[in-house]
């Protein structure tokens, strides 16, 4: 006779991602590229996927993207990644394709790419990382960043009379009708990354439903070149930009929301 | 015992600190002496009281993927009793 | 197959499709949109991939993207977007992904205008982009030809895993001629082993033209020159006419050296021993040969719808042993037999006379 007793294991309960690879990367302590990383890989791990995603990566901070996730990968020209993931799709019509972008790449350079594959509606997902500023080249100007924000090529501040008001992405790619899953969400701390992990799920089960295009922005730090230690950097997320940044979602077309509710 | 306990991987680890801010319970502090070979100081888990709860808030803020996690869980598991 | 009337935009359209072409991607621009117009229709069709992307930029970076997916891909522009596409260019040289590009050029520089010029030699044979390179060029100078050397475009491209032009003028692309169409060949059904297809069983693949470690690029260059080294061994094309005893030979490619045809066939019949070579292959440019008729002709001629780029190639194959002379119009102008005829009276005239 066989009794069922309880007995106390001692289980993992959280570890590496299949999808990221072991390996250290070269983003700055704190830096919150690392943390978007992780959530990409840890659903493609859910979504059972990562044998059948293609990664473009941006020119940027994460310009190695491509070393540290444990799929195909490729690298784009600065902001034509969205039309290099329309290429990959269009002839892979099965793969997961997805591309990986920062504010540069995006939102100035890219701007056209990314409002066309929007429009388009063209069935990918863009994981877009914004943190008001330019990192990989030193800390310039980016078109996120925010009114009487210092930065190396805004010195005493942004001055709106000369460069203008900063681009709200998330707003602007929602309002497009082939775009049918746009939102934006914040890393700043526990509870918005578990957000964050959502979005980002409900962003790819969009491509796998061929609903459209789908693109989750990031509330990002980048302690380096704010000249914030990792601490203080989350916190000035949550009191600058998430302001000026509204989070939540700019587009949900229909369906979407029933896929979202599904496990 | 302490119902759950993290390894950090002094290797990767950069010293950011934002375990020790995610951590409810405190027990994640900063070494200060023994640096890694890229010169970041890592966190460790300092436990003595086993207040450690496996809650995993420190995985989910680290961004180098350093920690993993383990917890103490409770199983139905078949023993089996002395034959008749 | 039977012979039709056809355009050369939509021939070099078709011969695409029938040599297995799976992504189109382009944007429209004078004197070639009916290329795109053309594939708007028939591909999707045949259900293969078609899109009029929203610049010249993104249709080169589209193209990228399908060849790092091993599909056979192409776009199609005209110079002032061919200049918008040289940054693609060099990323798709640097990271060894296969690609065709139909240039059919125009007046320029700039805006120009949309007559034709054969003005953006410099431009494709060089690189066409930054960095150490140079594309596959192919130049037709008809209808049919522009259709077979598509055909052969794109088995160079996968052969070689590298860019190939096919360069046309604004003549060509709109003329009219009767041209054979090859049937149409099946789509391959396998990837490449080296394409983006999802890493399932295997070890993940990456497609990129970075490379911060200095040696390490310097390989990657090194790899590059050897596999161009390989493609002048084995790739130069030209077309020679009346050549045996010419003592001045004209050379001129594409819409200039079918024009220049007539007039050295005119000059023959006045007596002149002139004859033509025609490039075929602008890079590898086919300098052996051009080089062994520099060692017995007395001059040579050349003939472009530009200010003399050609040129610079014709005079380093010519090694200095012979005068190289120059006729060309610009601005889209295109040269009437009769000028060309003009410049070979006056240039023979003066050749040294020949002791018997």
């Amino acid at each position: 006779m066989v009794a069922l007793e309880t007995v106390i294991e001692e289980q993992v309960v959280y570890a590496r991602p299949a999808s990221l690879r072991d390996v250290p990367t070269h983003y700055c302590p704190g830096c919150t590229h690392g943390i978007a990383h992780r959530l990409v890989a840890e659903v493609l791990d859910e979504l059972g996927v990562r044998e059948r995603t293609i990664g473009v990566s941006p020119v940027g901070c994460a310009v190695f993207a491509y070393k540290y996730f444990n799929i195909d990968g490729c690298e784009a020209a600065h902001g034509r990644a969205p039309a290099m993931a329309t290429g990959l799709k269009r002839v892979s019509p099965d793969a997961v394709v997805f591309t990986y972008q920062g504010d540069g790449d995006l939102a100035a350079i890219g701007t056209a790419e990314i409002m066309h594959v929007a429009a388009r509606g063209e069935n990918i997902t863009t994981i877009f990382v914004n943190n008001a500023i330019y990192g990989m080249t030193g800390g310039q100007m980016a078109p996120t960043t925010l009114p009487g924000q210092r930065t190396k090529s805004s010195p005493t501040g942004r001055d709106v009379e000369l460069a203008g008001f900063p681009m709200r992405m998330a707003e602007l790619v929602g309002s497009l009708p082939g775009a049918a899953y746009v939102t934006r969400r914040s890393l700043h701390n526990v509870k918005e990354i578990n957000k964050a992990k959502k979005a980002i799920r409900a962003a790819f089960k969009v491509q796998l439903a061929g609903m459209g295009f789908a693109m989750v922005e990031l509330l990002s730090s980048c302690p380096t070149n704010w000249g914030l230690s990792a601490p203080e950097a989350l916190q000035w997320i949550e009191d600058v930009m998430v302001p000026y940044y509204p989070l939540g979602d700019t587009k949900v077309a229909d369906g979407v929301d029933a896929l979202m509710k599904e496990r | 015992m302490a119902k759950g306990r993290i390894e950090i991987n002094e290797h990767t680890c950069k010293g950011c600190t934002l375990c020790v801010i995610a951590c409810p319970q405190d027990v994640i502090v900063m070494s200060t002496d023994r640096p890694t070979a890229k010169g970041y100081y890592p966190a460790m888990l300092v436990d003595p009281e086993g207040k450690c709860t496996g809650c995993a808030l420190c995985a989910v803020a680290c961004p180098d993927v350093c920690i993993t996690v383990y917890r103490q869980v409770p199983v139905r598991a078949a023993r089996a009793e002395a034959s008749v | 197959m039977a012979a039709e009337l056809l355009k050369g935009n939509v021939a070099l359209a078709e011969a695409a499709i029938r040599a297995g072409v799976e992504a189109y991607f382009g944007y429209p621009i004078t004197p070639q949109t009916e290329l795109l117009e053309h594939m708007a229709q028939r591909m999707p069709e045949l259900g293969r991939a078609f899109i009029q992307a929203e610049s010249e930029l993104a249709s080169i970076n589209m193209v990228y993207g399908a060849a790092c997916a091993g599909a056979r891909a192409m776009t199609s522009s005209s110079s002032p977007g061919i200049s918008l596409m040289q940054e693609g260019f060099s990323y798709i040289a640097g990271s060894e992904v296969p690609a065709v590009v139909v240039d059919v050029m125009r007046g320029g520089p700039g805006l120009g205008n949309i007559q034709p010029s054969q003005s953006d030699y410099f431009q494709v044979t060089r690189s066409a982009g930054h960095g150490d390179y140079h594309p596959i060029v192919l130049a037709p100078a008809s209808v049919q030809e522009a259709i077979d050397l598509v055909m052969l475009a794109f088995d160079l491209a996968d052969k070689y895993r590298h860019l190939v032009f096919v360069v046309a003028d604004g003549l060509l692309g709109q003329m009219m001629e009767p041209a054979e169409l090859p049937p149409m060949r099946p789509l391959h059904t396998e990837r490449p082993d080296w394409a983006l297809t999802g890493a399932q069983g295997r070890a993940p693949r990456i497609i990129t033209s970075l490379e911060l470690d200095a040696p390490a690029l310097e390989e990657v260059n090194n790899r590059l020159q050897a596999k161009l080294r390989a493609i002048e061994e084995h790739e130069q094309r030209y077309a020679e006419q009346m050549i045996e005893d010419a003592r001045l030979v004209i050379v001129g490619y594409g819409t200039a050296g079918r024009i220049a045809q007539t007039a050295v066939k005119q000059a023959r019949h006045e007596g002149m021993k002139v004859g033509l070579f025609r490039p075929i292959s602008l890079w590898p440019f086919p300098e052996r040969r051009l080089s062994r008729l520099a060692d017995r002709v007395d001059a040579f001629l050349v003939v472009e719808m530009n200010a003399g780029q050609m040129l610079d190639d014709v005079r380093l194959a010519a090694g200095g042993q012979v005068p190289v002379d120059f006729y060309g119009r610009t601005g889209g102008m295109v040269p009437v037999p009769e000028e060309i005829y003009q410049a070979i009276a006056t240039l023979y005239a003066k050749l040294p006379d020949r002791l018997s």
